[in-house]
């Protein structure tokens, strides 16, 4: 049978009126834990697999690809509306997000994210059905060496990326670096910087720190201008949905967005962030309206939220085609599989077809169920921006402290959120970027790791690093995006003096 | 040099009363589901019968050990309510510190823990051990396999040894977390070989699964993890299994043990459940029933056949006697490695 055939054929087991409840179930569950921080979509899947225990293998697996969708589409939702990332890929969401929120523009932030998603989930769901072996193949390609030089670019697009002033946006992304040190050590095994803290042993949790800065931070930046702040949040301005405007700037972000995603998501270390961070950075620099950024650009919500659901399509290939699990979510996933006796792997395909295409069906079915979810209830978020100011913020309080103490609950987890929190604060107070810090965090083990396995592997031969093509070619890449806007900017200025020069007589 | 004990099969008893749930009304599970999400909402939950802690972030062994106990103890009849409770870090530390501390005289808390805790608890210098705690019993196990990608020149472990011997540093070892089962594993093997342990070549992945990844892409020389993480690609024919870490050959898996090879290395991955520390002997002689009976229940040994999990259970004072065993040899090797000075 063609890939074509059993497309159809999973199609037809997916429509079966049981598994459409499933799936309904699974995407409602996952939109509400996406919305709630602290509870994501691996928590809940694991919560559910116990329950799923008597339903077949087809049903619950449908059931958790839904909420594994709905999980991704319900953190942006937070994100944007109360500045609150619920996990590590919306973040960056909340930069433009929360913007074109607080502008009266919420309703279509909110919609370029739902469609969004739903394109990327579509194409990446389809790229997932006819490529994944191919991807596979050159995924696992990818060894420290190719995965240091591909962090070198982030870094490098993302530093630029963030903020006015390059020294600012630099500084607050070591500050993140140093923060991304404390823990165990992966390689060796040893400790550093936890100063004999328990808790710290694991290092600092990214959403923890995400949730501090954007939202406790805020929070306190708010309540400290007392009634001298100026009354921003409006909560509807003109229309609650996409004009013809947002459309014409949306729908080249989303497709970029995928592009970018989802291989990043199917590669076995990549994750979802670094899809999101690349994405934003891209859209900056290519955007007619480098001005807005910063103040609610919607190509910066359309072009991560698809990178961030194209990833996730993405994590699929690897656990379906080589049984490994990427994320924690996937993770769970596979522990469904062996539930009932089923092996992922590269014989999974074969063995199983009618699984594997009922599963990818019913990701496609997910993602359409999820738009038609999502979209009539923009509406109704939108109102929680009407909450006056003072209930709002302590409101966000609230959610984003319940949020961290059921993600991991601890006393000092608590102490950090708000220690951040007040650095976050003072950050804002003294004009520094805050994502960065955040990037810092989540880049810098991945990069430092990378490294020192691959001098590992050549016993300390730094060439190394440069000789696969791989590699090399994203080491000019990142290259050139360092050097090309310096060139630019040097050539921008001398036309301005010798414009001035002009000027003076 | 250790030679940990193979764990005993149990009696298998087919013969006992299986007590089984009315499957839910299906109209029933939107309710189902809202009140386990609420539940999630409400940690911790004291009206459980037991509250079992995995101390590692869902997905991982020890919470999918967790949620299997819990699935089996309500399916069997013998516990009503259990809940799960995750407190990930730090190979288990956290967790343990945690529990130790929390739960201490209280009958109905259980966490689970395994052979990587004693490691981490070395590595760590964590002020919490297992001494702070009553372990209960062994629960299961798995082996560790060494492997090379299909397209290698290696074709036995003897060649492997061999290019060891020669120069330790140009093979690279992929395998799980530092001073974790794969890393004791390899440097194990390196001293049964007479080779100088602190020079192998270990790459820390944070996991077999990522490990695995390099291994396909042949970023490195070999890899080493737990039998099931491999089995897959060992069965489609793109990894080559070189070597078990069992104690004697295990049906169905072709391959020698590293015995057989004349390496005198004896490594089980092993998981397990344990109470609070300062129970009374009849609490504790009640938690060692219930968790015999879930060992002998059908429900139980159905999981270990899917989960693929070896049944390696050991109770009591025969299983301290191991445990200590257990604790003595890995602190030497890790000494050895140098990761515990």
């Amino acid at each position: 049978m063609s890939t074509f055939e059993f497309l159809l054929q999973g199609l037809v087991a997916a429509m079966e009126p049981m598994n459409l409840l499933y799936a309904l179930i699974g995407v409602t569950l996952g939109t509400a834990v996406g919305v709630l921080p602290g509870i994501g979509p691996a928590l809940t899947v694991a919560l559910l697999l116990p329950v799923t225990y008597r339903l077949d293998p087809t049903g619950s697996l449908i059931m958790f690809a839904g909420i594994y969708y709905g999980g991704m589409y319900g953190g942006s939702t937070t994100s944007i509306l109360l500045n609150t990332p619920g996990e590590s890929a919306s973040i960056v969401t909340a930069l433009e997000g929360n913007k074109m929120a607080r502008a009266g523009r919420g309703g279509p932030a909110l919609a370029t994210s739902a469609i969004g998603s739903f394109v990327a989930g579509l194409i990446a769901t389809l790229l997932l059905a006819f490529l994944a072996p191919y991807v596979v193949q050159i995924a696992i390609k990818f060894g420290p060496r190719e995965y240091f030089a591909l962090m070198v670019l982030a870094f490098v697009t993302v530093s630029s990326a963030f903020g006015d002033s390059a020294l600012r946006g630099l500084t607050a992304l070591f500050v993140g670096l140093a923060f991304s040190v404390v823990g165990i050590d992966q390689l060796t095994g040893q400790t550093r910087l936890a100063f004999g803290v328990p808790d710290l042993l694991d290092g600092i949790e990214v959403t923890t720190m995400a949730v501090a800065m954007f939202a406790i931070g805020e929070t306190l930046f708010i309540a400290a201008q007392g009634m001298r702040g100026p009354e921003t949040v409006e909560a509807v301005k003109g229309s609650v949905w996409m004009n013809a405007q947002d459309w014409a700037r949306s729908w080249k972000p989303w497709l970029r967005g995928t592009v970018i995603g989802f291989p990043i998501g199917a590669m076995p270390a990549g994750g979802a962030e670094i899809g999101t961070f690349l994405s934003y950075a891209a859209e900056k620099r290519l955007t007619k309206h480098p001005e807005e950024f910063g103040n609610g650009a919607i190509e910066g919500v359309a072009g991560p939220e698809a990178a961030n659901n194209a990833s996730a399509a993405g994590t699929l290939v690897p656990l379906l085609t080589l049984g490994l699990p990427t994320t924690a979510t996937a993770a769970i996933m596979l522990a469904g599989f062996q539930q009932y006796g089923l092996q992922p792997g590269p014989l999974l395909f074969a063995t199983n077809p009618q699984l594997v295409w009922g599963l990818i069906a019913s990701l496609l079915i997910a993602n359409g169920m999820l738009l038609v979810l999502n979209l009539p209830l923009i509406g109704l978020w939108v109102k929680l921006l009407t909450i006056p100011k003072p209930w709002l913020y302590s409101g966000i309080l609230v959610f984003a402290t319940l949020g961290t103490i059921g993600a991991n609950p601890s006393v000092f987890e608590l102490g950090m959120l708000l220690t951040f929190g007040l650095l976050g604060y003072v950050m804002r107070v003294f004009g520094y970027p805050i994502a960065p810090v955040v990037v810092g965090l989540i880049l810098g083990p991945l990069a430092e790791q990378q490294l020192r396995r691959a001098l590992a592997i050549s016993q300390g031969d730094v060439t190394y690093l440069f000789t696969s093509p791989i590699a090399a070619v994203l080491f000019v890449v990142a290259a050139l995006a360092f050097i090309v806007p310096l060139i630019l900017r040097i050539r921008g200025r001398g036309e301005v003096l010798s414009q001035m020069a002009a000027n003076e007589d | 040099m250790p030679h940990w004990a193979n764990g005993n099969s149990p009696a298998h008893n087919h013969n006992l009363r299986v007590q089984v749930t009315p499957t839910e009304d299906t109209a029933l599970k939107p309710f189902f589901l809202a009140s386990i999400l609420a539940g999630a909402i409400a940690l911790p939950a004291y009206s459980a019968d037991y509250t079992i802690m995995a101390p590692a972030a869902p997905g991982g062994g020890w919470d999918q050990t967790a949620r299997s106990l819990q699935t089996a103890l309500q399916e069997e009849g013998i516990s009503g309510n259990v809940q799960v409770v995750n407190v990930p870090g730090a190979g288990g530390t956290i967790g343990l510190a945690q529990f130790a501390s929390q739960q201490k005289g209280n009958p109905n808390a259980l966490i689970v823990g395994g052979y990587v805790m004693v490691g981490a608890i070395l590595t760590n210098q964590a002020p919490v051990t297992l001494k702070d705690v009553t372990p209960i019993a062994r629960l299961t196990g798995e082996y560790e396999a060494i492997v090379v990608p299909a397209s290698s020149e290696i074709e036995n472990i003897d060649q492997l040894v061999e290019a060891l011997k020669k120069d330790p540093g140009s093979v690279s070892w992929a395998g799980g977390s530092a001073g974790g089962t794969d890393h004791i594993a390899v440097g194990l093997l390196a001293k049964a070989a007479g080779v100088d342990p602190t020079k192998i070549n270990y790459i820390a992945y944070s996991g077999g699964g990522e490990a695995l990844a390099a291994i396909l892409g042949s970023q490195v020389t070999a890899g080493v993890s737990s039998y099931g993480e491999f089995q897959s690609q060992i069965e489609a024919g793109t990894l080559r299994l070189l070597a078990v870490s069992s104690d004697e050959r295990i049906e169905g898996i072709d391959a020698p043990t590293l015995k057989e090879a004349g390496y005198d290395v004896v490594l089980q991955n092993w998981r397990m459940v344990a109470a609070p520390a300062g129970l009374s002997e009849e609490q504790e002689a009640a938690i060692q029933a219930d968790i015999k009976k879930l060992v002998e229940s059908e429900t139980w040994q159905e999981t270990l056949e899917t989960k693929n999990w070896a049944d390696t259970y050991l109770a009591g004072d025969e299983f301290q006697e191991q445990l200590s065993k257990d604790i003595a040899s890995t602190e030497q090797i890790l000494k050895d490695i140098g990761l515990v000075k």
